[in-house]
Order: C-alpha cells, then sequence, then structure tokens
C-alpha cells in the first residue's frame, strides 16, 4: 500500500469517525421509511407501546442480541446520551472498518500492483 | 435523542420465508466473493474497508423526509461507483452484518431478508444505472454526480420494494399489499434524493482528490482517466 493511498484512508476514517461520533447526535430520532410503514394502522400511546389497530410492528420480536454491549448504538453504562451514542458509533466504525477491510485484505488478489 | 433500529425487526416476516432468503443471500453472498477477488488488489481492498466504515457511519444519520418519517443511506450506489458491483455489495453486507451482530439494528432472523434487500438487490439495480448513466452522461463531475443521484434514488425505491416482495410471501400481519408498497415507494422516493444528494457529493469529492481510486470511472470511463490526469 502506498504512502498516498495510506493518507486518503486515514483522512477517510477520520470523517468516518467525525460523522458516527459527532454528526449522528444530531440525527433525526423519527422512525425511518420502514419503520414507518410497520406502525402505520396502529396507535401509539406516549411510551411508543402500541394501542390499538392492525400493523406490522404487532408481530415485532425482541432482538437475540438486544442485550449486547452496544445494543440501539449506545454503550451500557453510560448515561450521557451524546457521549454513549457518539461512542458508539466510533467504535461501530472501527469494527466495521477492521472486519471489512481485514475480510477484503485476506482474500485480494496475491500479485503485486502499483497503488 | 435516541438512536433507532433502522432495519427489518424479527417477526415482521415469518421464519420460512425468512429462512429461504437467508440460504439466498448467502450463496449470492458467496457468488460476491469470487467475483470480488478479480477486483481486489493492494489499492482496493483497503478502500473497500473505508467504503464499509463511511457506509456503517453515515447510516446513523438519519436525516427528516416528513414530518414523522426520517431516512438514511443503505450505501449501493455509493459502494458500486467507489469499489465496483461484487466488492460494494459485500461492503453492505458487512456494515448490516456488524449493525445486526453488534448494534442488534435488524433482526438475527431477518438478516438474510435486509441483506437481499439492501446489500443484493439495491446494489444490483444501483450498478445497472451506474454503469448506464456513466456511458451516456457527459464525462465531467456533473455527469457522475447525477448517475450517483439518480442511480440512489431508484436503488432505494427498488430495495423497499424488496421488503414488499418478502411481505408478501411472509408477512405476519395481514395487510393490504398495494398499500405497503404505496407508501414505502412514496417514503424512499425521499430518502432515495436523501441518499442520492450524500452519495454523489462524496463520489464527486472523490473524484477530485483521487480520480484514480473510484472504481467506476475506471472501468465506464475509459478515456476519463487521462483527461482527469491532465487536469490534476
Amino acid at each position: 500500500m502506498s504512502k498516498r493511498l495510506g493518507w486518503f484512508l486515514a483522512a477517510g476514517l477520520l470523517v468516518s469517525l467525525l460523522l458516527a461520533g459527532v454528526v449522528s447526535n444530531f440525527a433525526s430520532s423519527s422512525p425511518d421509511g420502514l419503520d414507518y410503514a410497520a406502525r402505520e394502522g396502529c396507535t401509539f400511546n406516549a411510551d411508543g407501546e402500541i394501542t390499538g389497530g392492525t400493523c406490522m410492528a404487532q408481530q415485532e420480536g425482541a432482538h437475540q442480541l438486544g442485550g449486547g454491549p452496544l445494543a440501539n448504538y449506545g454503550i451500557k453504562g453510560i448515561d450521557n446520551p451524546y457521549l454513549s451514542t457518539g461512542l458508539s458509533g466510533v467504535l461501530g466504525v472501527l469494527i466495521t472498518f477492521a472486519i471489512g477491510g481485514g475480510a477484503f485484505w485476506l482474500v485480494r488478489r496475491r500479485s503485486r500492483q502499483e497503488a | 435523542m435516541e438512536a433507532q433500529a433502522m432495519h427489518i425487526a424479527n417477526g415482521i416476516v415469518d421464519g420460512p420465508v425468512s429462512a429461504i432468503f437467508a440460504v439466498f443471500a448467502v450463496a449470492a453472498l458467496a457468488y460476491c466473493v469470487r467475483r470480488a477477488r478479480a477486483d481486489l488488489d493492494d489499492r482496493l481492498a483497503p478502500m473497500a474497508g473505508l467504503v464499509a466504515a463511511f457506509i456503517f457511519a453515515v447510516q446513523m444519520l438519519n436525516f427528516q423526509v416528513l414530518p414523522g418519517v426520517s431516512g438514511h443511506l443503505l450505501g449501493g450506489t455509493l459502494a458500486v461507483i467507489l469499489v465496483g458491483p461484487w466488492v460494494g455489495a459485500l461492503c453492505v453486507a458487512t456494515v448490516l452484518i456488524v449493525q445486526c451482530l453488534v448494534f442488534a439494528d435488524g433482526g438475527l432472523t431477518a438478516l438474510g431478508l435486509n441483506i437481499t434487500n439492501m446489500a443484493l438487490l439495491g446494489t444490483a439495480v444501483a450498478y445497472v444505472l451506474v454503469a448506464l448513466l456513466l456511458r451516456i452522461l457527459p464525462k465531467n463531475p456533473g455527469g457522475l454526480g447525477a448517475t450517483a443521484l439518480i442511480a440512489s434514488i431508484v436503488s432505494v425505491v427498488a430495495a423497499s420494494q424488496g421488503f414488499v416482495l418478502e411481505y408478501a410471501f411472509g408477512g405476519t400481519t395481514d395487510l393490504p399489499l398495494p398499500a405497503v408498497a404505496g407508501t414505502l415507494a412514496g417514503a424512499h422516493i425521499l430518502i432515495g434524493i436523501g441518499e442520492g444528494l450524500i452519495a454523489a457529493t462524496t463520489v464527486v469529492t472523490v473524484a477530485r482528490v483521487r480520480p484514480d481510486l473510484v472504481y467506476a470511472q475506471r472501468r465506464f470511463r475509459k478515456t476519463e482517466r487521462v483527461e482527469a490526469g491532465a487536469m490534476a
């Protein structure tokens, strides 16, 4: 890997870390398009529990790994919501880069190429 | 401020249909790995890791599209343009697997459904459009940006309709499908525009800084490479 590519990757990672670590706290908290469609047809109380109607979300089951330390983009044990979301985002970027980059590096073609 | 689930949860589509799509997703990803090897060299492999990390980051950024409705980037178009279709599909799949296993976003049972819609269907549709549009649109940053925008809109709507297909086979609540399809298509046209603006900004920026790192330009705009090199 060339030095120039190294700088590009470092800059790209820095942008990703800032987006996931800082900007993520300003993201919309409304349901996304899919979740909105899943909730359509039901009525909800202030706690987000279904109070009536018919919708997809009624059949929604719990996540098998919902008790994990980073579940739902927060860190268990950190009460400050900004810190919790931001740090979970930073960890997510690093984990994704490590797993993705590592796997791609392992399966790459092994011929030496100028970069 | 609470970050929330963004992908199909457990229980929305029944077990047998989820299992069928899981088998399909594994087979399709295995085929992608085979094809991706031809593209993955010492330069593309770390770039693909970065694309996956960037998509993870941007997926956290839900933007408002209507009162009470938000959306986030899926990433197929961005990935296709920067690292190609096979590696691109694997990048999006990597993000979905990390989100499911580490962040409990998108049910474990529903992982095959989510991968099919976003990593496979969304990326495939984006690839067809990118390959077509880059050949017919002007070979300049405007053409590249327009390609990213148009491909994003169509690919995001296609991914949302993938869910409708899965729901038609294994939906656990009896709902009128045309209404579900319409609601999803309407919201995802707007989400696609948002995704398209993010994808266009990203790929045009990379094309300015390092045109040689844009897979789609190397692949579909062979003449452009010389011009871009001369301009830089």
